[in-house]
């Protein structure tokens, strides 16, 4: 544990190292890359003057909205689905189909309908992340160990109390899986759609400093997205530890 | 009130056009323990799942207590299986109150009889933990503690020990032996195991080889609550040759000709086996 942790601190500071290299010894442009010190400078004032908080608010927003709409639509398709297996042989083929279609294709769509702010957005992050949901939901839901579900069914279980106790626990794993999958590719989605068009948001800001050619700004706020992934994912996989508990 | 715990009249099944289980007409009486024994693939899970209503039969009818079965009865038959059943996120305690809250058991004192339940099979101390920190032959005691809890006229169990080493099974079995006498229970146990069905039963039911039917019926006289001494019985080893002979035939029929070597000493000198 403690060897993994330290070799991953290596990592990181060795792509710092190789930063510092380029911009010191290999003279790359400031206009491509500024230095790590300039960026990091940067990137203080940003949170000091509180300049950063409107954007992070308005992508955490969309973020949460995305998410929450793919977890609600996912979880209750893959329910649905799940619990015939005419409707699994039917609807899986068809949503790992058209899950393999770029959702990106459809951002000027969202545009037009639901507008440049955060509407956009989340209907991106929402139907990105809906599709891992839903599989993740529905693979969890049919793989329950069948002497579970019979022995259940033998001491009275009504179809929601064999839902509640068996199926969904049985399933927990995998749609904790299908969620924190959900949660990532949410993530990813809203932040392409803000630096395609938008008018706020982190990755608004990264696309308007690169526009502006401020290169610095640009990395303090791509370091900003890297500090919030983190973030996030931590928080992940606490709640894929609590999916294993048992 | 009837004497009749179970009558099965004429019932069949075929899986997939197979046959697997042949017209078989049965009655268990109130508050006996029946073993049904023979070749694997002989229909006795078959008759055991039907009679539980969790299979519905082709043809024929069954009646538990006079009354017909078109599904499962949780308030009258409970069913301990031969893989663990116990939900693996939950505690011991928590499954079998799972049980109680399946069978639709008020909320009230839900706990208390999971635990008194879990006393009877001497778990207590493992209330609190998970089937995977048990092993298998605890977490059937834990199954068999969730059908004690469920408080039915009739348990039917479908080789309940079947994955458990010999020695294990040879406890297990007297434990269910001083159990069950005490409760008056009417029990049908499916088994591959001679030693056990002679050691368990007041009949043995020897199924033929499939599409099976019950070939005959073995009374075993002894009394319950039985003790390892009964095992080592002479009246033990003349029940426990006799369906040994019964079954051999059917055995053959299904696995093929003899290699006379073999067949010999293969199952002829194990006691509980």
């Amino acid at each position: 544990m403690r060897a993994s942790r330290a070799i991953q601190l290596a990592f990181v500071a060795v792509l710092f190292a190789l930063w510092w290299q380029a911009t010191h010894g290999w003279h790359v442009s400031a206009l491509l890359l500024p230095t790590p010190l300039a960026v990091l400078l940067r990137a203080r004032v940003l949170i000091s003057s509180g300049e950063v908080w409107t954007p992070l608010a308005a992508t955490a927003i969309e973020v949460a909205g995305a998410f929450s709409l793919s977890a609600v639509i996912g979880l209750a398709l893959g329910v649905f689905i799940a619990r015939a297996g005419l409707r699994i042989r039917v609807a899986e083929p068809l949503l790992t189909a058209l899950n393999a279609i770029p959702a990106i294709l459809f951002f000027p769509l969202f545009t037009l309908v639901f507008g440049l702010g955060a509407g956009s957005k989340i209907a991106l992050g929402a139907t990105i992340g809906v599709f891992p949901i839903a599989l993740n939901t529905i693979s969890g839901l049919s793989n329950v160990e069948r002497p579970l579900i019979t022995a259940a069914i033998s001491m009275g279980a009504s179809r929601m109390a064999l839902l509640r106790h068996v199926l969904l626990p049985a399933a927990a794993p995998s749609v904790l899986a299908g969620l924190r999958i959900g949660l990532t590719l949410s993530f990813l989605a809203v932040l392409g759609g803000e630096t395609i068009a938008s008018f706020d948001g982190l990755g608004h800001q990264i696309a308007d400093a690169a526009d502006n050619m401020e290169a610095a700004t640009m990395y303090a706020y791509i370091l900003v997205v890297v500090l919030v992934a983190a973030v996030l994912n931590q928080a992940l996989a606490r709640l894929d530890g609590f999916g294993q508990r048992r | 009130m009837t004497d009749i715990a179970i009558q099965i009249t004429e019932a069949a099944h075929r899986f997939g056009g197979v046959a697997a289980l042949a017209p078989t007409s049965l009655s268990v009486r109130r508050g006996e323990l029946l073993c049904l024994i023979g070749p694997s693939g002989c229909g006795k899970s078959t008759l055991l799942n039907i009679m539980g209503g969790l299979l519905a039969p082709e043809s024929g009818r069954t009646e538990i207590f006079g009354e017909a079965i078109t599904g499962p009865r949780p308030d009258r038959i409970a069913f301990v299986f031969q893989e663990s059943t116990l939900m693996p996120w939950n505690t011991i305690i928590e499954n079998i109150e799972l049980g109680l809250i399946f069978q639709g058991a008020a909320k009230a004192g839900r706990r208390e009889r999971a635990a008194e339940a879990l006393a009877a099979v001497g778990l207590s101390e493992f209330a609190n933990h998970y089937p995977s920190q048990l092993s298998g032959g605890m977490r059937q005691r834990a199954a068999l503690a969730r059908v004690l809890c469920l408080d039915t006229d009739i348990i039917l169990m479908d080789e309940p020990f079947g994955a458990l080493d010999e020695q294990t099974r040879m406890v297990l079995g007297e434990d269910l032996s001083v159990l069950l006498s005490r409760t008056g229970k009417t029990i049908v146990f499916v088994t591959h195991s001679l030693g056990e069905a002679v050691f368990l039963a007041d009949r043995v039911a020897v199924f033929s080889a499939r599409p099976g039917t019950i070939k005959t019926i073995v009374e075993v006289g002894a009394a319950h609550p039985r003790t390892p001494e009964f095992v080592t019985s002479a009246e033990f080893a003349v029940l426990r040759n006799r369906l040994y002979t019964e079954l051999h035939e059917e055995i053959r029929r299904t696995m093929g000709p003899e290699l006379r070597l073999a067949a010999a000493s293969a199952d002829g000198g194990r006691v509980a086996g």
